[in-house]
């Protein structure tokens, strides 16, 4: 059942309104609207002057090796952090689901890192995987793995997937229980009388139920580590070593802020945001179906 | 096929004991109907001998072989859920194919043995069909299809039939004894309706706060309920209870001063409930007097609802249209009454 509120006059609502039309202008539309200003414009090297060159910045990206790479670079960080922290989410929700003792201390234990600012959940993985002051960099080192992140492309990766998909369980965690609970208990029991036990029932029973959960939360998954992971991986690794962890959101960083190439850095953010709408959009219509069943 | 046992069962949850010294013995193809009041412990009963819960006393014999801690995956014992417990998301063939498959049965075999289910169930047709798209009856039979084309060694059915309109119940009701009997299966069936209880069970169990009130042929329950609680829950409508004074020599005298002579009561004078049915009570001159407060003319019989002199209400079903007045006088059929202990509710 849908709640609608009807409202007397109009002054009221739009007040109500104002502060987050206001945030979303400033925050959003302005800066949008200038990076899809500067996404036609080139900058000399000193940035006084810039002239108009239409569509230009777009296609040097998209013949550019490098954005190539990178966007290679993003598909490969995206479905890694999707399949670690829905994974690993999965897998708390379904022992979370079953009765075990301390259940309550257990989810909000399992609530907090999502709660973490990014550059502190980086500091806490620093913390125990730096060669020389984690514990765990250490212990590798000790037991004669060449371990440190900071110097070799796949350890580096390994270690941005694992702090970004470490942020993101919490929150697949509390809709994979929400899904695992909404299916009735009868139907789990019919298939354990009907001598399905183990993985064989959760794949042909519990997996095809929580189907419309696992899809809706993959968009989820992708969108968060596609756009919202550049805070973890600019306190770990800067996208480095070298560009072993440059996904779009850092190249953007880096051309833009760093190596002051305006315009190309603004035609990848048009680039992204376009990428960010048509998930949004595929993400609404998952809730909307969910919503409509 | 197969015989059921169990000895001296108990279930507690917590500090909650919810099922007590629970002894029964099922022959083989035998029909237990358990019934009771809501809570009484029925589902849990049920759920026991299924494995879905694990009793915290007793012991549970399937065949001979004890199956108190085994699990249900391998007890070999199909339920037919009160919802259905439908697979929602397979068709109406695969919910059915599904305990076959986990046998690793062959795909001709189990086509053949869910064509036949479901020709014997009239439900051939919709065998492609999602749960969602078939109508309470029909997933009451693909539930059905569903424990019969395992041929389990039991059939356990937690009220499969209170979820659909009374006329659909009545022909099911027929169905599920017809099929039980034709297969031949072991079962136990649980109901809160006193008709499918009296007219589906070989024998009844009655529930009575987690312990056994009685466990008899539902023509023994009727004819001698072991308890006035027994005696209140089968038959429709209810039994009247009417306070009474055991006299010496075979005679009761109602709380209004009637004496009612009762053939063969014995037991030493005192406190007694006088149980008689509303069938059992008929018009007569010079009879207790009763003022009439309701008639309810039924067709075939009037029911009628009236209080006695000392205020003890009192139902009496007279055949035919009776014409009946403000004030009646009526009789208690002497050789259809039943005497309980006022203070154990026991028969006596
Ligand atoms: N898992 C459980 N934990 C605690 N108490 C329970 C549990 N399951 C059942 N009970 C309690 O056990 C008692 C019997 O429940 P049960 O479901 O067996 O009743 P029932 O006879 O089937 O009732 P109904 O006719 O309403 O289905 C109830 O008081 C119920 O609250
Ligand atoms: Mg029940």
């Amino acid at each position: 059942m849908e709640r609608r509120t009807i409202f007397p006059g109009r002054l009221l609502p739009i007040l109500l309104a104002a502060p987050q039309l206001l945030l979303t202008a400033v925050f959003f539309l302005w800066p949008a609207g200038q990076a899809a200003w500067f996404s036609t414009a080139r900058q000399d090297a000193f940035g006084l002057r810039s002239e108009f060159v239409g569509f230009e910045n777009f296609s040097d990206l998209l013949t550019d090796p490098l954005y190539r790479e990178s966007v290679g670079r993003t598909a490969l960080f995206c479905a890694l952090v999707a399949a670690l922290s829905m994974g690993v989410a999965l897998l708390l929700a379904v022992f979370a689901d079953r009765e075990i003792r301390g259940r309550a201390a257990y989810r909000t234990l399992l609530i907090w890192p999502y709660a973490i600012a990014p550059a502190v959940a980086a500091v806490l993985w620093i913390l125990v995987l730096h060669p020389q002051v984690g514990l765990v960099g250490r212990w590798l080192n000790r037991h004669g793995v060449a371990w440190d992140y900071r110097l070799r492309d796949a350890q580096a990766m390994s270690v941005v997937v694992l702090a970004s998909a470490w942020k993101q369980v919490s929150y697949d965690f509390i809709f994979f229980l929400a899904g695992l609970q909404a299916i009735p208990r009868t139907v789990t029991e019919a298939a354990r009388m009907d001598g399905a036990r183990g993985w064989r029932r959760f794949r042909t029973i519990t997996l095809p139920l929580l189907a419309p959960t696992v899809l809706f939360l993959l968009v989820v998954n992708l969108v968060y580590a596609a756009f919202d992971t550049f805070g973890t991986i600019q306190a770990l690794t800067g996208g480095g070593p070298g560009k072993a962890t440059e996904t779009l959101v850092v190249k953007v960083y880096r051309d833009g802020v760093v190596n002051l190439d305006l315009g190309s850095s603004s035609a990848q953010s048009v680039l992204l945001m376009g990428g960010v709408i048509v998930l949004t959009m595929l993400q609404f219509r998952f809730l909307g179906r969910r919503r409509a069943d | 096929m197969a015989t059921l046992e169990l000895h001296g069962v108990e279930k507690r949850f917590g500090p909650a004991s919810i099922l007590a010294g629970i002894d029964l013995a099922l022959a083989d193809g035998e029909m237990l109907v358990i019934v009771g009041a809501s809570g009484c412990g029925k589902s849990t009963l049920l759920r026991l001998v299924a494995g879905l819960e694990t009793p915290s006393a007793g012991r549970i014999v399937l065949d001979q072989r004890d199956i108190t801690q085994l699990d249900p995956a391998a007890r070999d014992i199909a339920m037919v859920f009160q919802n259905y417990a439908l697979y929602p998301h397979m068709s109406v063939f695969d919910n059915m194919a599904y305990a076959l498959r986990i046998r690793g049965l062959s795909r001709n075999e189990i086509a053949a043995q869910v064509q036949a289910t479901a020709e014997l169930l009239g439900i051939g047709a919709l065998l492609a069909r999602k749960p969602r798209q078939l109508s309470g009856g029909q997933r009451q039979r693909v539930a059905m299809g569903r424990a019969i084309v395992r041929s389990p060694k039991l059939f356990l059915f937690d009220e499969p039939l209170s979820n659909l309109d009374a006329k659909l119940r009545v022909q099911m009701r027929a169905e599920i004894r017809r099929l039980q009997r034709r297969l031949g299966v072991t079962s136990l069936y649980v109901t809160h309706d006193q008709v499918e209880a009296m007219t589906l069970g070989d024998r009844l169990l009655v529930l009575e706060g987690g312990r056994a009130a009685q466990l008899a042929t539902p023509m023994e329950v009727f004819a001698r309920p072991a308890t006035v609680y027994v005696a209140g829950f089968i038959g429709a409508p209810a039994m009247n209870f009417l306070p009474a004074a055991l006299l010496p020599g075979g005679a009761v005298q109602l709380s209004g001063g009637q004496v009612v002579a009762v053939p063969g009561a014995v037991g030493s004078p005192g406190a007694v409930t006088l149980g008689v049915r509303p069938e059992h009570v008929s018009l007569a001159d010079g009879g207790i007097p009763l003022a009439v407060e309701l008639v309810e003319p039924l067709g075939s019989e009037t029911l009628v609802h009236g209080r006695m002199a000392d205020g003890t209400a009192l139902l009496a079903k007279l055949p035919g249209a009776a014409p009946v007045g403000d004030q009646v006088a009526v009789a208690l059929a002497p050789d259809a009454l039943h005497l309980f202990d006022a203070a154990s509710g026991r028969r006596l």
